[in-house]
């Protein structure tokens, strides 16, 4: 399995994760060698094996539908890189 | 002092012997003392020495618990309310973490004193704190090698002396590797016995806390205290905490050891295997009987652990979006910008790298082929694990394929990086108990034996690692310059 520069620029695009354009061709070369990895399972029947998520195989628990959490608006948003008037501030979306 | 184990501080802080403000003040100056090996990226001595003071009143009000006043420290995965929680990043460099995690909440109910936060790699990405953006942590017993990771910071401070216990988690083996690469006891306990709530996730269903201290018993006073259903983890499993210390002292007459003939195979270092040897020739005069078991699919265990860490670290790792909270770049020109100029100049190289496989091994197309593949591919591991343990009691073996590599010498290669969390990876794929213990020492660098045991059977590997303790000194063995 052999990825491309341009492959690292489109995955990259969809984590939406910044690549310094030289860094790209050793992301690629690094990324063909961890897939290369990945072909040893390609041996392995798995046709009739259930995939396993969780070790014990238990499902998501439920509680019921009542309110825990109380807000704790102020104190999150002390944190928040650019807030005005309880709000997060991003760029303009919509022009 | 500083050499005692947390079991002895505990009985002289009881006996009142010292007090709980002393006993953090001798290890808060050894702490400045060793800035060197970077093994903390905050210290809290103010508010370390409140919580002494604290745990003083409730010893001597007689309200004490098994860790009231003792010195401990978290690793900087678990968030801290009001205090940095950085996960090794510099996308986490300015969060001051809103919450307690369970863990931390428990230690802080228990009256123990936290001396800080410790060095990782970053969102415990790495085996050899190597991608911590506060630098690399240094080992004790030889300061150009690592410590091994992601828990590199808290298996070395253990060493070093620096506190008597700490945290750790163990997603591929960030517990037990860099235990044994540093000389400590370290336990990755049952997926779902230590609650990952307020632990920054990097894959889920393989994340798990634990404790890493000097000694077995120790350990046991950890995780009594860390274990336990916790509403909060929807994985969190809901089944009683046994008394780790009450059996610790059974004796080992029949109990059966397997040995798994994948794990002596090529890539293991001949004085490694002796080494496991020898300890295993220990248990055997101890009354244990040791047979060979197989596990066919372990081979297939680093691809697995490769697609299915890194596919669940980029679905976590995509809240880090410089919106509400954490890095954000200068001057985005647009949402978009913001969001991947944020996530580009915070992360590192090795969490891009992961971030990058998890999403094209998600990616339309290509689910079927690698992230199914992968989560097969682990049942297969596991059913080998469920087998093997019908016929034995415990599993044995190395941690490592080696002792500590030098500082830089596999960042460079990722793969190579990878290839040695070999002997562990695959027991979080199965959602095992394991604990390393340290079984000798090559060329005067520690090594580990690795115990593996049937889901939820941390007292049985705390009682086997204890007795094995009880007839050897590796574990109480202290690096130069750190006695």
């Amino acid at each position: 399995m052999s990825l491309t520069a341009d492959d690292v620029k489109k995955i990259a695009h969809l984590a939406r994760l910044g690549i310094n354009p030289q860094d790209e061709g050793n992301y690629a070369q690094d990324l063909s060698g961890i897939l290369d990895l990945m072909v040893q399972m390609g041996s392995l029947d798995t046709s009739e094996v259930l995939p396993m998520a969780h070790p014990m195989d238990q499902s998501q628990r439920l509680r019921p539908d009542k309110v825990t959490e109380h807000n704790q608006r102020e104190k999150f948003q002390a944190i928040a890189p650019q807030v005005e008037e309880g709000l997060y501030l991003v760029p303009k979306v919509i022009e | 002092m500083h050499n005692k184990t947390i079991a002895e501080l505990a009985r002289g802080l009881r006996s009142g012997e010292f007090s709980s403000v002393e006993l953090t003040r001798i290890f808060l100056d050894r702490i400045t003392q060793h800035q060197n090996l970077n093994a903390f990226v905050t210290v809290t001595p103010d508010q370390a020495l409140a919580q002494a003071e604290a745990a003083d009143k409730r010893l001597a009000e007689g309200s004490s618990g098994l860790l009231t006043g003792i010195p401990i420290a978290q690793k900087d995965i678990f968030c801290t309310d009001g205090v940095k929680t950085s996960c090794g990043s510099k996308m986490l460099d300015n969060f001051i973490a809103p919450y307690d995690a369970t863990v931390v909440t428990k230690f802080n109910e228990a009256g123990a004193v936290m001396l800080g936060k410790l060095n990782m790699d970053e969102f415990a990405m790495g085996s050899s704190n190597e991608t911590s953006y506060y630098g690399p942590v240094l080992n004790p017993w030889d300061t150009k090698t690592v410590p091994g990771g992601s828990s590199g910071g808290s298996a070395a401070a253990v060493a070093a002396r620096l506190v008597p216990g700490v945290t750790g988690t163990d997603t591929g083996g960030s517990i037990r590797q860099p235990a044994a690469l540093c000389g400590i006891t370290g336990l990755k306990p049952t997926y779902g016995r230590v609650s990952r709530y307020g632990m920054i996730a990097y894959a889920s269903s393989l994340d798990q806390g634990g404790p890493m201290t000097r000694t077995a018993e120790d350990a046991a006073m950890l995780l009594q205290t860390m274990a336990g259903f916790d509403e909060k983890d929807s994985t969190s499993v809901d089944k009683p905490v046994p008394d780790y210390l009450a059996s610790i002292n059974q004796k080992l007459e029949g109990l059966t050891i397997g040995l798994p003939k994948e794990f002596f195979g090529e890539g293991l270092d001949a004085g490694i295997a002796a080494i496991i040897e020898t300890a295993v020739e220990e248990y055997r005069r101890l009354g244990a009987t040791v047979k060979e078991v197989s596990m066919p699919n372990l081979k297939y265990a680093i691809p697995a652990y490769y697609i299915i860490a890194p596919a669940e670290c980029s679905a976590n790792l995509s809240r880090f979006d410089g919106v509400r909270f954490g890095y954000r770049c200068e001057n985005p020109s647009d949402l978009t910008d913001l969001y991947t100029r944020s996530r580009g100049e915070a992360f590192g190289k090795e969490v891009k790298r992961r971030i990058l496989i998890g999403t094209y091994a998600l990616s339309a197309g290509y689910y079927d082929a690698y992230y199914l593949k992968a989560q097969k591919v682990r049942r297969l591991i596991s059913e080998d694990f469920k087998k093997a343990l019908s016929e034995v009691d415990v599993i044995m073996g190395p941690v490592t394929p080696s002792t500590a590599f030098g500082l830089g010498e596999k960042t460079g290669d990722p793969i190579q990086m990878y290839l040695s969390d070999i002997y562990t990876i695959a027991i979080n794929l199965a959602g095992l108990p394991a604990i390393s213990i340290p079984a000798g020492f090559l060329n005067a660098m520690p090594v580990g034996l690795q115990i593996i045991g049937q889901y939820f059977a941390e007292d049985r590997l705390l009682n086997v690692a204890h007795q094995y303790q009880q007839v050897t000194d590796w574990h109480q063995r202290s690096p130069k310059g750190f006695e």
